[in-house]
This record gives structure tokens, sequence and C-alpha cells, in this order.
């Protein structure tokens, strides 16, 4: 009798103290967790993706990118020109106050600028800004940025990874400051802040600038590193919004009545490198028939219909579809196996041959390449590696066979992913000099046209000698209650500020 | 007893220091720490620059004592990663680890002892083979799996518990289950075999032929002396505890100390690692030293031994 007392004044204990926090637009408050532990809430010292979400709510960039339309609009400038290839003026937005009261002048954007650029100031991504020579100021609403040779990419990274800071307040409490308060003009304002935690935001009421004013009154943001765990939260009310959430979890989720799932691509595309300058030897793959042979024996479509699922598909050229310069009209390689065959043959492997394949994430998806290869005669090795290592591998000239990932860091901009992988950097396996000199005449100049002409022979050659066998978009599932309006975008980046109770 | 606590207290200061020693030294010799701060793009010159500006170019035996010198003081640092003190990032972390810790090992010790004591009174009995159950079970259910399944039960289904966080009590009743429980099996055989062992002892049928009471005699007589290596056992157990919730505090996102380590040596945080590995040492080495206490309190054969 005893232990059942005990188990039952257990039980009643623990049903008379539950009051668990509850995830509701009764208190106006949204619910959301972070896998990573963020390392500073300054957005130019770190580097994760919940970075750039929060920089987006709490600061503003010169122009804003309309998510819908794809059109750049004034965010905090209301115009601007430029003035030759390297200056670009800007007219700025008047009114416009930080969330600790200060005034937004041309000052503030000198500053930013002039303290981010700085070397000593040791930024993580340092190409985010250092396009920037200078920024000069012209009165107390103009100013005009010099860059280091054309930029015709400016106002994409204007639009999102320059946020700009109040000049006096930076001056006054560092990096180290704004990782731990951070004070901008955006949509929301930072209320609490525990390191790598805990995120509090409350909607700024004083925002005039071209993102929605804020309508859900509070964001609560806690890491929790496991996916698990954030579903328990989900399904138990703790919290109101999840994403990358795993295809099979979130087509058991589509089942449940107060939840919403839904799927949309990302910028993140997978693809397959092949090593056709030799950079590690001499290999099948300096053969073209055998970068085309490759092309043709992998089925890309079973691969998104039966293992990526959603909104992803296949893609023929080496850049997301939405990308500026993104052409997709360009030479592709369905799946024929018997071709693949004839044309391995013709390279002089008739019995194909035997090689190592790398691969760093998803290695169903690796597997899956590797079954199809072997299928016409390609014996593929799987190496399986962390990124970092395999990267390393890259630079050295290794690793030349690979199933591999770029996200673009959400550039919606072509040379946001060519100029990496092309352009005869240390991750170059084609090192096609004519494929080098379009895309780098692509990457400055000024003039779209000239631009999207540029980019699209580059990428009609890759396709051609197929140095990359692109394969598919990647996408992510947002889970989400029932009592939020929110719809996800290509980017990645989830906008508090867009979002509304139902 | 004096000579016996001022003796195993000299050797715990050296065992630290011997610590404290290997730990940095490892590190520093695992890789370039200017490499892994610095990334994947820096050049030669960053990587100098980087070298000065954290101090990498001076002799290693510099490096050391003035990183002693400043730990002893409360100072170990700033941490790459999250760029704030790492006293103050390691506090605030580790009182959710010491406090998971120490409830995890009572309620092994509360659970383990008594089924311990009761399989050794009544050997091959429901008790006993319910024992052996449960301890197969504890060291077979990997605690990621364990956490989920209650995390299913209490959480989701009958919406008693908060799967996740550390702001109340009941956020450490799951996880102080599943943290414990793989700690109590290994009490609970010990307790069995010691009590095995001393009940058929001499003494103990001199205590029942005085006429002593079943309880007196099983826990003032008998569980005394077999309790000794359970001290041992538990304050090694209590020391892996801290280092090793990883799991569990990734699974119930509370945030530790021990999640805080795991995060810090993939990321290359040099300082945050090595104050990490210098204050569980420590405690290690505390517990050790509390438990040689205890024991000889216990059993004063010890103190001479």
């Amino acid at each position: 009798m005893k232990p059942f007392l005990s188990v039952s004044a257990f039980t009643l204990a623990a049903l008379l103290s539950c009051s668990q926090a509850h995830a509701n637009k009764a208190d106006d408050t949204l619910h959301v967790a972070f896998t990573k532990e963020l390392e500073s809430l300054d957005f130019y010292y770190q580097s994760a993706r919940e970075g750039t979400i929060l920089n987006r709510q709490i600061w503003d960039g010169l122009v804003f990118r309309d998510p819908a339309t794809g059109k750049y609009v004034g965010d905090l400038a209301t115009s601007w020109k430029w003035i030759d290839d390297t200056t670009l003026e800007f007219k700025l937005r008047e009114g416009v106050k930080f969330h600790n009261g200060e005034d937004f002048d041309a000052d503030d954007v000198v500053y930013t600028v002039a303290t981010v650029t700085n070397p000593d100031s040791h930024v993580v991504t340092p190409s985010y800004v250092n396009w920037m020579k200078n920024v000069e100021k012209i009165d107390k609403y103009t100013i005009r940025i010099h860059t280091n040779g054309p930029f015709p990419a400016a106002l994409e990274y204007l639009s999102g990874l320059v946020p700009i800071y109040p000049d006096k307040y930076y001056a006054e409490v560092g990096a180290k400051g704004m990782g731990l308060k951070p004070v901008g003009t955006g949509p929301y304002m930072v209320e609490s802040v525990e390191p790598g935690k805990h995120y509090v935001l409350k909607k700024f009421d004083g925002y005039v600038g071209a993102k929605h004013k804020a309508d859900i009154g509070t964001i609560d943001i806690r890491t929790i590193p496991d996916i698990n765990t954030q579903l328990a939260e989900l399904f138990s009310g703790g919290l109101d919004l999840i994403w990358g959430v795993p295809a099979d979890q979130a087509e058991q989720m589509e089942s449940m009545d107060q939840l919403t799932v839904a799927n949309e691509s990302t910028m993140r595309i997978g693809y397959i490198v092949m090593d056709a300058a030799a950079r590690g030897g001499d290999s099948p793959f300096t053969k073209k028939e055998v970068r085309q042979a490759v092309g043709y024996a992998i089925d890309r479509k079973a691969i998104v219909e039966n293992l990526l699922k959603g909104s992803s598909e296949v893609i023929n050229s080496a850049c997301y579809p939405t990308q500026f310069g993104c052409t997709q009209d360009v030479p592709s390689y369905s799946y024929d196996p018997a071709k693949a065959k004839e044309l391995l043959a013709k390279a002089g492997y008739p019995d194909g041959f035997t090689t190592s394949f790398y691969a760093y994430r998803d290695r169903p998806y690796a597997e899956a390449m590797m079954s199809y290869l072997n299928a016409v005669g390609i014996k593929a090795d799987l190496k399986f590696l962390q990124y970092s290592a395999l990267r390393d591998m890259q630079k050295k000239g290794d690793a030349g066979f690979g199933f591999l990932t770029w996200g673009s860091n959400s550039i919606s901009d072509v040379s946001a992913i060519t100029s990496l992988f092309f352009e005869k950097g240390d991750q170059d396996f084609a090192r096609d000099d004519q494929v080098a000199e379009w895309l780098k005449a692509g990457d400055t100049t000024v003039d779209e046209a000239k631009r999207k002409e540029d980019y699209a022979k580059a990428l009609t050659k890759i396709a051609e000698e197929a140095y990359w066998i692109p394969l598919f978009s990647y996408n992510t599932n947002y889970v989400f209650t029932k009592d939020i309006d929110f719809k996800p975008t290509p980017d990645e980046i989830v906008r508090f500020f867009d979002m509304s109770w139902k | 007893m004096l000579a016996f606590t001022l003796k195993r207290l000299a050797l715990a200061i050296l065992v630290t220091l011997t610590v404290s020693v290997i730990s940095f030294s490892l590190l520093h010799l695992s890789g370039d720490p200017a490499a892994a701060l610095a990334g994947e793009n820096a050049s030669s010159t960053d990587l100098e620059a980087i070298r000065h500006l954290y101090g990498f170019d001076r002799p290693l035996t510099t490096q050391y004592t003035e990183w002693l010198w400043n730990a002893l003081h409360g100072d170990f640092g700033q941490s790459y990663y999250f760029k704030l003190p790492v006293a103050d990032l390691i506090s605030d972390r580790l009182s959710v680890t010491m406090l998971l810790g120490l409830c995890s090992i009572t309620f092994a010790l509360l659970v383990a002892v008594p089924l311990g004591v009761a399989a050794a009174v009544k050997p091959n009995s429901i008790i006993d083979r319910l024992a052996l159950f449960l301890s197969v079970a504890g060291q077979a259910l990997p605690s990621f799996w364990f956490g989920l399944v209650l995390v299913v039960i209490f959480s989701i289904k009958l919406r008693l518990l908060p799967p996740s966080g550390s702001e109340t009590w009941k956020h450490f009743i799951m996880p102080t289950i599943v943290l414990g429980y793989y700690a109590m099996p290994a009490i609970m055989r010990l307790t069995r075999a010691g009590m095995l062992e001393v009940l058929n002892a001499d003494y103990i049928r001199t205590a029942r032929a005085k006429g002593a009471g079943t309880m007196r005699v099983l826990f003032k007589h008998a569980l005394r002396n077999a309790i000794i290596p359970v001290v041992s056992l538990s304050a090694v157990q209590m020391g892996f505890m801290l280092g090793g919730s990883v799991v569990v505090e990734a699974i119930f996102a509370l945030h530790g100390a021990g999640y805080l380590a795991w995060e810090s040596i993939s990321r290359h945080d040099l300082p945050t690692v090595q104050a990490l590995i210098l204050i569980f040492s420590c405690f290690y080495i505390l517990f050790t030293f509390l438990s040689d206490l205890t024991n000889a309190w216990l059993d004063p054969r010890i103190r001479v031994g």
C-alpha cells in the first residue's frame, strides 16, 4: 500500500504544481527556439544563421530587399544613385531614432563602416564589409560609399550584411556591450539577453523604416539544441514556432490539427564537383565525357522526390535560380544510364573505374548517388568527413570528386557562389580561364544587362563542360501553431516583424 | 585524524597542480590556437598578429604561470567564442550542473542503497531480481533515449513536467532521473555485494545474538561497513556526472557546464576549456578527498593504513 500511496502523492503534487509556461497569443508573446548557442548578438562578431535572423529584427541596413518582390527599397536611406562605378550616393531617412533614443544621421553610417572595415576590429566575416573603401559624409543626411573597385552586388550587401549602429553608443560600449545589449533602429528592440541561452525582443513603437512595423509584442527565444526537445516543447505548448524539422517528422506533424507545417526551398544547393583541372593528379575526371557521364548517371529527380521532398527541385545551373544572374537556360543532364555508359566507353573506360567520393553532410543522399554511379561502372568509395576537414583538403587540391553544398550566405546574387568556386580560388577545380574572366567581368560592372550576359556565358560553359553537376535545391520545414500567420521565404530568414496573430 | 587529513590535503593539492600542467600543455600542443581563432581564410600576417595579441608567441612556461596565477585569483581570461569573461560564463553554467549532479547522486543513493540492502537481505527473491533488472536496464538504456521517453510520457502525454529549461525545480525532475539512473546500477550492486559479505561476518552474528533488532543490525552494524566502497564510488560518480552530463544537458536544454565544455572543445575556445578542465578536476579531487575523510571516519583502520 505504501508504495502506491507515495506514487499517488507524487502524481498529485505534480498535477497541482503544474504551471508551465504556455505559449499563446493571449500574452502577445511568440516563443521560438534557436538550435545553436549564438556567440554574440553583435552581428559583426558572429557567423550563425540565428545571428542573421536577429540582425534583421534589431537593425536596419541602408536598403531593404522586399522578400515578396525581390526589389530594393529604401530602409535607412530613401534614395540612391551610382555616381560612378565605385561611388554610390545615398540620401538618408530623417526622423529615425535608435532604440536608446539616439538620432540617426550620416555620422552613424560613417562611424559604423569605418569601425567594421578597420582591420584591427577583427570582424568575423570581413568579406561582408571589405568591399567598401570608406564612407564620405556630404551633409547630415547624405553620404557616399566609395568601393574598392566596381562592386555591383553593393545593394544586396547593404540590404542585410551591413547593419548600421548608433555611433555614440557603440563608441561607448564596443562590441562586447553591443553583444549584451544591442541597440538598433529595427522593428524589435532587445529587452534581455542571457548569452547563448535566452533572448527577449520587444516591439519598437518608434520604428519608421521600410520593414513592416512589428505586430507581435514580444518574441521570446530560447536555445534548445536538440530537435526532438524542440518538438516536445511545441507539442506541450512551450513553443510556437520551430524550423529545420526533418522531412519524416514534418510529414507526421502535418496531420495534427493544432499545427501548420510550411515547407520552403532554401538558397542552399547541392552539387557534384569534379577535378577537371587535375589538381590532385591525373584522373578520369579530366575527360569531359566522364564528367558528363556522371551527370547522366544520377537520377536527380528521384533523389528529390524520395529523399529531399518538400519544395526542393532539380537544378541545372551552378547557382540558386532566384539569385541575380542565375540563368537556368543551360545544357542539362537528364537521367540516362545507357548514355552514361556510352560516354564512359568513349572516354576509354568501358568497364568503368574506381574512385573516392567525398561528402560531409546528408549521407543518405551521397549513398543514393553512389549507387547510381555504381550502376554505370563508377565504383565509388565514400569518404565522409567534417566540412572543415574536407574544405582543407580541397584547398590543397585533394578531394576532387564529391558531393558538396553551398548556401550563398543568403546573398541573392550569383557572385555569392560562382566567385568562390570558379574564379581560380583554392576551391576551384575547373580553373577555366574563360569562365573566370566572364565571371570577374560580371562581378565588376554595375551594368545589370552586361552582368547577366557575362554570367550566362560562364554558367553555360560550366554546364557544357560539366565542371559541376548541380543537383538540387534544399528545403526547410517550419512547424508552427495555427495561431500565427507566417509565410517563410527562400532566404531562410525568419522575419518576426512580418508575422501576426490570427 | 588530523595527520591523515593533512596528508590527503597535500596529495590533493599536488594532483590539482599536475592536472593543471597537463591540461595546459595538452591543449597548447593539440594544434595552433592562433589558427583555430583566425579561421580558414587567415593569412600568415593575420596569424602572427593574433599570436601576438593573445600572447601565444611567449614561452609556454610564462603563459602557464601567468594563466595559473590569474586562475588562482578567479580570472580565467576571456572566452574566444562568447567574448565574455570565462569566470562569469562558467559560474552561470556551473550552478546548473552542480545542482543537477547533486540531485542526481542523491536520487541514485536514495533508490540504490535501500534496494541493494533489500536485495542482499533476501538473495534470489523478487526484490533481488527487480534490483538486477533495474541494474541491467540502467546500464543498457542510452540516456538520450530514456530522456526522450520520459519527455514523451510526462511532458507530451500527461503534460505534468516542462520538457526543457532550468527555470523552476520542475525542470530538474526528468534530468535528475535520467542522470541519476545511470549512476544507480553500480551503487546498487556494490551495496548488495558489500552487504552480502558483511551479513555473514561474525560481529553481525554477535549483534543478533545480543538481541539487536533487524533494522539496527542492518543499518547500524552492517551498512556502516558495507557502505565504504559505495562512498568512494559515489564520489567518482559525482565527478563523472559534472563532466559527463553533456547528453542530458543537451536533451533538456539545461545550458550547464557539461554542455558548455563540449561546445567549447568543438569551437577551440581554449580559455573556457582550460578553466572547465581545471574546475572539473578540482571537484573530482575534492569529492575524492571528502570520500577519503568519510571512509576514515566510518572505519578508523583506514586512518592508520
